[in-house]
């Protein structure tokens, strides 16, 4: 077993309000979203967050035509996590390096492009593409990121539903504990905007949100919320053990506090306030904490009418009344539901406020659910605090899979 | 159609299955593969383009014939005319 302790030295991502740290955070103060309407297939225009990098900036044309939107999304944010990290990658052991990507699902997308593709031809299969084997395998998005940087060692995709992104770190983190690589690229991707499935999926279950005004369509905890937005989006990492680290002489963001995962085991769809409560408190053992010494809760809720007041139900269980440093706040008022990206974009969006004591609130809140009412809930105004010494980040996904990461300020 | 014309039409092809290749130079009694950035997955492509925009089947006994823009057109040429002559 490798040197326990594991840090965060680059941030890469594209969310549909940023397509860097330094600009997505700066939208996340200044209460800027990042929502639009967008023509899905079959459905018309809908609410979605779309993102709006430059996939040329580190991929072919031909890489871009043969590949996936995820792929270009996961190669995007690597890129960018190891431009941020200041490793020297040519000298960095390819083999020694891992990936490990999560997504909600992957495949969708690619396979109804084929099948429209082949409406066209009356259905005649001999015009499938001979890339959607390639295209649709689970390991796409990190395979591709693989092939785009010549890195030869682990990589591939941890299927968690949208709890995805935070599972991304959570492996990266064992496997460098184990010592099977040296350094990872780790985090969370979704291209789902481009299956209108997910769309209609959560339309015939009542939960897609509508608003007149796309950016106020994510309200998480207002009494008016009417559901999700669906949003495209990526935050990969890289994260080293400490020693590494420190002898290239890295910066740090923050270090893996703890973490933990476990599942409902109760409902497809339906969340499950007391797993997500025990989820949470053993993350925050695992830590060596309690309660009182989180200081950024950032919730899952998705605004959804149900959803929301669940996870309400499990953070107000862990937290009552007696954490009077703990602030809480959900990014996905602006930038919508990432899916496999949720975890990963939504602690980097709070990780600068471990340098400018700042929590991003909430925004999108005109009339708060009661139900909602949470002590410290950040809403609508960003709000200067004491102390942040500690980010814990919830990502919770269907079939019942719940997800909390807590990064905690680096202290030598 | 005349060899040049399906010269063009193979061109038009690979102009949009390697987008970032430069075009303007491809000797055309070269080997594809020996010049331009091309992949049996690529030739794939050019397989089902020939299907998809111009009706042409290309059985895999005569792949090799897509070797070069000269032996794409002395193979393809009487095809686009047959398939002409039907229309």
């Amino acid at each position: 077993m490798k040197s326990s302790r594991i840090v965060i030295t680059g941030v890469g991502l594209t969310a549909p309000n940023g397509n860097s740290l330094s600009e997505f955070r700066a939208n996340l103060l200044a209460g800027v979203a990042g929502i639009e309407r967008m023509e899905i297939r079959y459905m018309g225009p809908q609410l979605a967050g779309v993102c709006h990098f430059d996939p040329l900036k580190y991929q072919k044309k031909k890489e871009v035509r043969v590949g996936t939107r995820a792929g270009s999304i996961a190669i995007h944010c690597a890129r960018e996590a190891l431009a941020d990290s200041g490793v020297d990658f040519a000298a960095l052991p390819k083999d020694r390096v891992g990936i490990y990507i999560g997504c909600t699902e992957h495949g969708n997308v690619e396979t109804e492009n084929e099948i429209f593709n082949i409406s066209k031809f009356a259905y005649d299969t001999k015009f499938w593409s001979h890339y959607h084997n390639p295209r649709t395998v689970a390991n796409n998005p990190a395979g591709e990121t693989s092939l785009n940087l010549g890195i030869t060692g682990p990589a591939y995709t941890i299927g968690a539903a949208c709890a995805a992104g935070n599972m991304g770190l959570i492996h990266a983190t064992q496997m460098l504990r184990l010592g099977e690589v040296d350094f990872a690229l780790c985090g969370g991707i979704s291209e789902s905007i481009h299956t209108f499935g997910i769309f209609a999926g959560f339309k015939s279950q009542n939960a897609l949100a509508t608003h007149a005004d796309p950016h106020k369509a994510s309200r998480p905890f207002d009494l008016a919320r009417n559901g999700i937005v669906i949003s495209e989006g990526g935050g990969l990492y890289t994260l080293e053990r400490l020693d590494n680290a420190l002898a290239r002489g890295a910066k740090i963001y923050g270090e893996i506090a703890g973490y933990h995962v476990n599942s409902d085991a109760s409902d497809y769809v339906l969340p499950n306030p007391v797993r997500q409560a025990e989820c949470i408190r053993a993350a925050i053992a695992r830590a060596g904490l309690t309660p009182p010494d989180i200081h950024i809760v950032n919730t899952h809720a998705t605004a959804t009418p149900l959803g929301d007041i669940q996870e309400c139900e499990a953070i107000r269980a862990v937290f009552g009344e007696g954490c009077p440093d703990t602030f809480i706040n959900n990014t996905k008022s602006y930038i919508g539901h990432c899916m496999g990206a949720a975890g990963a974009l939504e602690l980097a969006g709070n990780l600068p406020s471990f340098a400018d004591l700042v929590v991003h609130p909430t925004i999108n809140v005109d009339n708060l659910d009661p139900q909602c009412a949470l002590p410290g809930l950040v809403l609508n105004q960003p709000r200067q605090v004491a102390k942040v010494d500690t980010i814990l980040n919830n990502s919770f996904g269907m079939l019942g899979i719940n997800s909390t990461l807590i990064v905690r300020r680096f202290v030598p | 159609m005349t060899k040049d014309e399906c010269k063009q039409a193979v061109l038009a092809i690979i102009a949009d299955i390697a987008p970032d290749e430069d075009l303007g130079h491809v000797k055309p009694d070269v080997r594809l593969r020996d010049q331009l950035q091309l992949d049996s997955m690529d030739f794939l492509d050019i397989v089902m383009e020939l299907r998809k925009r111009h009706g042409i089947e290309v059985p895999e006994k005569d792949y090799l014939q897509l070797a070069s823009l000269d032996s794409c057109a002395n193979y393809l040429t009487p095809k686009f005319n047959e398939l002409a002559g039907k229309s």
